[in-house]
């Protein structure tokens, strides 16, 4: 078993134990359970507008290069520079060359998964300079050095008590646990940051190749902040983000603000063209796009699981996962967790370490049926078992349906094995759940039901 | 080969293999939803001007900004003054303008003026930031600014409080209005931002309980002319 896997088990195993965690997470959705419905109540079809923008994201997926083509054009038309990498390295070391440059120590970033995905805080704080999350949730997970609980809420697993000791820990600031003065305290000692920071650095939601532009969604007002004041900025993004037109941000962003967070738009919607413009006031000197493709290509390579590439990231699907609810975002051990996390990690990380992401799920289909722009998530789910084993098979696995082969196609085996079972199984429960068990796996937690005593083949020609 | 050439060719080659249209489009012959279809599915709202400007104040007030609309520009000045007086303002940062400057001579107070060029720091210091906008969107409550339009990229983001004056022929219905009616104005020579602000900064981040001001202003006003 590899570390991957008994990490997972082990983490799992204690996180569904942990009735706390699961009654608290179960409370903070609530909720937005609660705002998302009415909201998607709202539009006049929730369901035409996921199937406009599944269409629209096909368009855009399946046109990449051009779309990619025409958004470089336009961005670096007024002065954007855009770079290309390859691998998480590559967008790595883009980055710490430009901070370099720019003799920079201070950078003040956004919220962006992207940077996770490339592990780039840890990278340039090995080279001395100093980053600082300036999202309030990626800013106390900063501070607890773990990574993000959740796509889109990193911090949602923590009580504002648990908030409140870290504050007084490593700020020597907090006046009390009312999530209120939390807030405030964390927006204080971020103002001087801001003014302070020698390069800004975002992520990215959605790229229009029409107009050769950026869109950044956000409540805190953190990235127009990170995008006015430092003198150079650096935004980076997987390839995957693009939209063919301008006027499509006005199905995406009522949907994403919809299936992420119940709102009927995020707080803060900008679209960012270039850096300042002759005319202008503020804004940066220099503007610096880093296109990511870190395997992206290859997903887009997988005809059958190309729309997971749609995905705009909402997180719909991680909170209403019956698994993630119970296991918790940190038991993945991805970037990405819930469904999507379980469908892409493989492509992304290897699909023999990560295949076990696809085994956990009971395949009730609940994030297809929430997923905005219709990804067929829990099928994905079944192709990634169904690879995983044509590549790999388990030998037990296939020992035991050779077997059964055997003993289902000749009548003789057949009706020993029914018998068998019949005077063994009453034993079964002597051992129930420990190691002699046979079905030790299922039985721990459940119990085998007792064989019938008459088989369909005997009532069948009894029946008269 | 740049790395550039290198991720084109692998799009172009994983591009090879069509990939199935989703969800039921045989009998159709365009796959992408023409721009005013969009409409059609989002919220609905309403047909005349009243209508919208009833909405736009609804959802202003869901998003807990402070909307209000005048008959005159001294109805405006009281209004000003009377938020001037209860929030105890000394210091204004904005932007030139009709709109805006009427307001800071309204206000009669000390302005920083983000025209040329400002410290980071003194706008800091204001009690408020008093801007123009692009438009006001009736379906989400919400108001769009730009860079060009609103006294640059942190004018509108960094004093505690926002006040927006605006004009209601801003007032568009709805998300794909907004979009046209900004493809009409700038294209193809954008604004470098363009912002869709809907209420004042907010977070959920501590045990998803709705804060108000987490980096922006606590509070969004809107008045309008
Ligand atoms: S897969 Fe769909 S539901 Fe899940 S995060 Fe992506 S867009 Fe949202």
């Amino acid at each position: 078993m590899s570390s991957f896997v008994s990490n997972f088990k082990a983490l799992a195993s204690e996180k569904t134990h942990d009735l706390r965690h699961r009654q608290f997470i179960r409370t903070a959705l609530r909720g937005y359970e609660a705002a998302r419905d009415r909201r998607k109540g709202a539009f006049r079809s929730w369901e035409s507008a996921r199937q406009s923008a599944a269409e629209t994201k096909w368009q855009a997926i399946n046109h990449l290069d051009a779309h990619l083509v025409a958004l470089t054009a336009k961005l670096e038309a007024r002065g954007t520079k855009v770079h290309w990498a390859s691998t998480a390295a590559q967008a790595r070391e883009i980055i710490a060359q430009i901070l370099r440059d720019k003799k920079a120590r201070s950078i003040i970033k956004s919220k962006a998964m992207t940077s996770e995905e490339i592990h780039l805080n840890h990278a340039l704080e090995q080279e001395g300079f100093t980053v600082v999350e300036s999202d309030l949730g990626e800013f106390i997970v900063q501070l607890r050095r773990e990574t993000p609980y959740h796509i889109v809420f990193p911090s949602m697993h923590l009580t504002r008590g648990e908030i409140k000791d870290l504050f007084q820990r490593e700020l020597g600031d907090a006046p009390s646990d009312n999530p209120e003065d939390l807030t405030m305290v964390a927006r204080r000692v971020m103002r001087q940051k801001y003014i302070a920071a020698d390069v800004g650095f975002t992520g990215a939601n959605f790229a229009i190749a029409e107009t050769g532009m950026i869109s950044i969604t956000e409540n805190e007002g953190n990235a127009r902040l990170t995008a006015a004041l430092p003198k150079t900025m650096v935004t980076l993004l997987g390839i995957e983000k693009v939209l063919p037109r301008f006027a499509d941000l006005a199905l995406f962003l009522p949907m994403l603000a919809t299936a992420g967070a119940g709102q009927p738009m995020t707080c803060y919607n900008t679209m960012y063209s270039g850096p300042r413009q002759p005319g202008e006031v503020d804004g940066p000197e220099e503007w610096h796009v880093v296109l990511l493709d870190n395997r992206r290509t290859e997903l887009l390579a997988d005809v059958e699981q190309r729309d997971a590439l749609h995905c705009i990231r909402c997180g719909a699907c991680l909170n209403v996962c019956p698994i993630f609810r119970n296991v918790g975002g940190h038991t993945y051990g991805t970037t990405y967790s819930g469904p999507i996390g379980s469908v892409i990690t493989p492509h992304l990380r290897g699909l023999q370490d990560w295949k076990h992401l696809s085994n956990a799920s009971s395949l009730c289909g609940a994030c297809t049926e929430t997923c905005p722009v219709k990804i067929d998530l829990h099928h994905h789910l079944l192709h990634n078992r169904r690879n995983a084993s044509v590549s790999k098979p388990a030998f037990f696995e296939r020992m035991a349906y050779q077997v059964f082969g055997i003993v289902a196609n000749e009548p003789k085996f057949w009706w020993l094995a029914k018998k068998i079972g019949w005077l063994t199984q009453p034993f079964q429960k002597l051992v129930k759940g420990s190691a002699l068990d046979p079905a030790k796996a299922w039985t721990k937690t459940r119990d085998l039901p007792p064989m019938p005593q008459e088989t369909f083949k005997d009532w069948w020609e009894n029946r008269k | 080969m740049s790395e550039r050439e290198n991720i084109l060719g692998r799009i172009r080659e994983a591009l090879q293999t069509k990939a199935p249209l989703p969800g039921p489009h045989q009998a159709r012959g365009t796959v992408m939803p023409a721009v005013p279809a969009i409409r059609k599915w989002l919220p609905p709202v309403g047909t005349s001007a009243e209508e919208q400007t009833v909405l736009f104040a609804q959802n202003a007030a869901d998003l807990k900004a402070d909307f209000q609309l005048f008959a005159s520009a001294d109805e405006l000045k009281t209004a000003l003054v009377k938020v001037r007086d209860a929030e105890k303002w000394r210091r204004i940062a904005s932007h030139g303008g009709v709109l805006s400057d009427f307001a800071c001579q309204a206000l009669g107070l000390p302005v920083v003026l983000t025209d040329r060029s400002y410290h980071v720091q003194e706008m800091e210091q204001c009690d408020v930031a008093i801007t123009e906008c692009d438009l006001l969107v009736a379906q989400t409550g919400g108001v769009v600014v730009t860079s060009r339009s609103a006294g640059g990229r942190a004018l509108s983001v960094l004093p505690p409080h926002h006040v927006v004056i605006a004009r209601r022929d801003q007032l568009v219905a709805d998300l794909p209005a907004a979009f046209s009616r900004l493809q009409q104005k700038y294209a193809p020579d954008y604004p470098s931002m363009i912002s869709f602000i809907t209420g004042p900064s907010r977070t959920g981040d501590i045990e998803r309980i709705l804060v108000l001001g987490a980096h922006g202003p606590k509070r969004l006003t809107v008045f309008c002319l």
